[in-house]
């Protein structure tokens, strides 16, 4: 680094404790790191690296069973593990600000925004109930908020979350703290939101000096907006260093391994797009959710609309869309979860559409899901051997084969057979999606979807369990519809895009086309919102 | 391709593994103090004829209104001679209190146990049906809101009328008050377990609906359930006292603790002790099977479990 100013965050050998019983005996161990005036440091790793242990740790709001017991935080050079709880309340949003992941729960719901803001300076700065009113309308302005006058006496729930979210920076920043912590604050948003609050939150400490410990588990996002980055692995610091040097050229091999894991946003060369025979394709198929009561006014929202797609053998369609796009009701729709309100499902020409209960049991077999929540496709309570053989049993195959065959599935998707007789607690986020995807090819199905399979996996399991989702799919020459709102993944393992906004599919066509030259509008906007896309990463 | 570590091999990661639901509970006093009294309480029913006690409907006319711990002197045929005393002394009609109350924790234990078991049972059957079958749920819910807007007792009373008096007809009359509260809780735990996507994989599975309702929802009413059941236990010994009392449950000549309170009340001023030892035994029972269930509520519903 250049000469370094003196830093307004210094942490120092740090050691957080956990209580007895945990799976480690420190959540951080001797890590140090220092964030200076005006820089972003991100703060990079995988779920349980420490990340957000280290954030609360600063901000003092770690349990009481999790201490601190070694090491030092110095804000502005004062040391923050030796204040007593009233000091670090009156330095919280005075000097040191921040930001969360859900700005859904992060507000208080039965509060105006505007009173959430003016509450921070109410308790922290000596104002009158003017100059209170002139400072929130001042920082929702600056937070590119629109109209803040009639915007101030709104409640959360009325505020989209990329509103929400400004709201809290507003609340946050309203002080001009010298340190803002921001624990995963755009994880939750779509993308094109992410973008405008990650430039938000540039331009603003640009403005402020403001030094800022951005928390991410997203590469991309640390291209974006990145000076310096710490990267953690179960509680220490492996590597540290400029941003772009240290994603070009990473030093260490787990860090490396993170960046490899990392897909890239342009799409690998494939096979030609196939001519096998279509296995499943919707006609104007629309599903139309109709909301409200008795008593309050009924009216008809469209989830989907005349959505007209195809699958070959063989073959990866992705459909990628932001939250509220229609694109997880498709999936839904065309695993007959729901009954689509118009159109047709064609499963290898049989219409599946109108089918009710039981003559949908047939097209049960064909059809099979693999979730986006690990922890929640499993029942807890049974084994995931009876979880895989469940289906073949329904339909007749005798549980000694079922069984016979899942530990051959277990082999396939790489865990051991032994493992049948444990309880999905005893397993990792992605060794559940392997699970889950065994479960699924014990159906033998033909057509397989991935409704948001690796969304919530860390960038390394991610890459493997895609990797066995396109490995399946040759094997099994299985029509895979992939839904998913990551571009990054899509690129990588789909053959065409469908692009989906508001109901409609307003872009379809081979992947590399799709990407190379992005025929709609919204498809651009949704490219150009892409965190990190002008940036090749090392590794 | 690279794995995960500890993929392969036998040591799966085992991380947060839910703690046993029933593991602990010895160190909750409440439970502690709840499930001794309740042990008490049935020793008490079951022993009650070994416990020292008379024919507990034996009507003395010359020994009345004796005060706790007065002694009777007996004169058998053949001339001998026993002394009994009377521990909570005899109520207005000579008859022995200790060994009424001692009998009655039979009546009310088994009113408060039957009917907890039964508005259960049929509350989950009705619960499971307007969780999972959509077109059914708004009749059923809406008869339940009806059923919960009578009060209880106005409700027993009515079964009661058309029935003969007599433990069955008590039963249910408490039973079907408890319904409702059984029947929204399960619906509401069906409503939200069936949107898991556990659930809606074994529907892809093809798994048909019964099963899955036994196998994938079922489990998850349990543990909430056997909270409620406590609940619903402590307010049916409650109501079939106040039953008995109103002289409208089980007839007087049985003697639980309503009926011996009832007959108390007329020299309540004079003689305490008719009306004394029983309330404190329905109290105690009471209190000791709430404590029991909000202890097993703090352990078993991860709602209100205090967080770690």
């Amino acid at each position: 680094m250049m000469n370094t100013p003196a830093p307004v965050l210094d942490v120092h050998g740090l050691t957080v404790r956990l209580p007895g019983g945990a799976d480690r005996r420190h959540a951080v161990e001797n890590i140090s790191f220092a964030v200076a005036p005006g820089e972003i440091v991100c703060m990079v790793g995988e779920s349980g690296s420490g990340k957000s242990v280290t954030a609360h740790a600063v901000m003092g709001l770690l349990p009481r069973e999790v201490t601190a017991s070694a090491g030092r935080i110095l804000l502005d050079g004062e040391d923050l593990l030796k204040k007593s709880p009233a000091e670090l309340r009156r330095l919280r949003g005075d000097r040191m600000a921040m930001i969360f992941q859900e700005p859904m729960t992060a507000l208080n719901p039965v509060m105006r925004v505007g009173e959430q803001i003016a509450e921070v300076l109410a308790i922290h700065a000596d104002l009158d109930e003017k100059a209170r009113r002139a400072r929130v309308l001042d920082i929702i302005a600056a937070v590119h908020l629109p109209e803040p006058k009639r915007l101030i006496d709104l409640y959360p729930h009325q505020l989209s979350g990329g509103q929400r979210q400004r709201i809290m920076i507003a609340a946050a920043l309203v002080l001009d703290p010298d340190l803002l912590i921001a624990d995963e604050p755009t994880t939750a948003l779509d993308v094109t939101t992410q973008a405008q609050i990650l430039r938000l939150i540039r331009e603003l400490q640009l403005r402020r000096n403001t030094g800022v410990l951005f928390i991410t588990h997203d590469f991309g996002v640390v291209a974006e907006i990145a000076d310096r980055v710490v990267v953690m692995q179960e509680g220490r610091v492996v590597e540290e260093g400029a941003a772009a040097a240290l994603l070009r050229d990473p030093r260490d091999d787990y860090t490396r391994m993170l960046i490899r894991a990392v897909p890239s946003l342009t799409p690998p060369a494939r096979e030609p797009v196939s001519t096998a025979p279509v296995v499943l394709a919707t006609k104007g198929m629309s599903k139309t959710f109709t909301v409200g009561g008795w008593f309050t006014g009924r009216h008809d929202v469209a989830a989907v609309k005349a959505v007209d797609l195809y699958v070959r053998r063989g073959e990866t369609l992705g459909v990628v869309g932001e939250s509220g796009s229609g694109k997880t009701t498709v999936a839904r729709c065309i695993a007959r979860l729901i009954a689509p309100s118009e159109g047709a499902i064609l499963v290898e020409d049989a219409d599946v559409a109108k089918l009710g209960t039981r003559a949908l049991r047939p097209h049960r077999r064909r059809v099979q899901v693999v979730f986006q929540d690990p922890y929640r496709s499993l029942n807890p309570r049974r084994t995931v051997g009876e979880s895989i053989v469940e289906g073949p049993v329904n339909f007749g195959t005798p549980r000694a084969a079922a069984f016979a065959r899942a530990r051959e599935l277990m082999r396939l998707v790489g865990l051991a057979p032994e493992a049948l007789g444990r309880f999905p607690h005893q397993f990792s986020g992605g060794q559940r999606q392997r699970i889950c995807i065994a479960r699924a090819l014990a159906m033998q199905p033909e057509i397989l979807i991935a409704d948001e399979a690796v969304s919530a996996l860390d960038v390394s399991v991610q890459a493997q369990v895609l990797e066995l989702i396109d490995d399946v799919r040759r094997r099994f020459e299985l029509a895979v519809l992939f839904i998913t709102h990551d571009l990054r993944v899509a690129a990588q393992i789909c053959h065409r895009i469908a692009v989906m906004h508001r109901g409609e599919v307003v872009e379809e066509g081979p992947t590399p086309q799709v990407f190379g030259a992005p025929a709609h509008p919204y498809t651009r906007a949704l490219f150009d919102a892409a965190p990190g896309r002008n940036f090749a990463f090392g590794a | 391709m690279s794995t995960e570590p500890a993929l392969l091999a036998d040591g799966a990661v085992s991380a947060q593994r839910p703690a046993n639901l029933f593991a602990g509970l010895a160190r909750d006093w409440g439970v502690v103090f709840g499930a001794v009294v309740i042990l008490v309480m049935v020793a008490i029913g079951v022993g009650a004829p070994l416990l020292g006690t008379v024919d507990p409907s034996e009507i003395n006319p010359t020994f009345r209104n004796r005060v706790p711990g007065t002694e009777q002197v007996i004169r058998r045929a053949d001339g001998s001679t026993t002394t009994y005393r009377h521990w909570m002394g005899t109520d207005s009609l000579g008859r022995d209190v200790y060994s009424r109350v001692l009998y009655g924790a039979r009546i009310s234990l088994l009113v408060g146990a039957t009917a907890a078991a039964i508005s259960i049972a049929i509350g989950l059957v009705i619960g499971l049906i307007a969780g999972y079958v959509r077109w059914l749920d708004g009749v059923i819910m809406r008869f339940m809101d009806g059923l919960m807007a009578i009060p209880a007792i106005l409700l027993a009373l009515a079964v009661v009328s058309l029935f003969r008096a007599g433990i069955l007809s008590v039963i249910i009359a408490i039973v079907i008050p408890a319904i409702p509260l059984v029947v929204r809780l399960v619906r509401a735990i069906v409503l939200s377990v069936r949107e898991e996507p556990y659930v809606e994989a074994a529907i892809m599975t093809g798994t048909p609906t019964t099963l899955l309702l036994i196998r994938h929802v079922l489990p998850n009413t349990i543990a909430p359930l056997i909270v409620q059941g406590t609940f619903v236990c402590a307010s049916a010994i409650l109501l079939e006292a106040i039953l008995s009392f109103l002289g409208v449950g089980i007839p007087p000549d049985t003697p639980t603790w309503g009926n011996i309170i009832a007959e108390g009340r007329g020299l309540f001023r004079v003689y305490p002790h008719n009306i004394f030892f029983p309330g404190v035994c329905l109290a105690l029972t009471v209190l000791a099977v709430n404590m029991l269930g909000d202890g097993l509520r703090d352990r078993l519903d991860p709602k209100l479990a205090k967080r770690v």
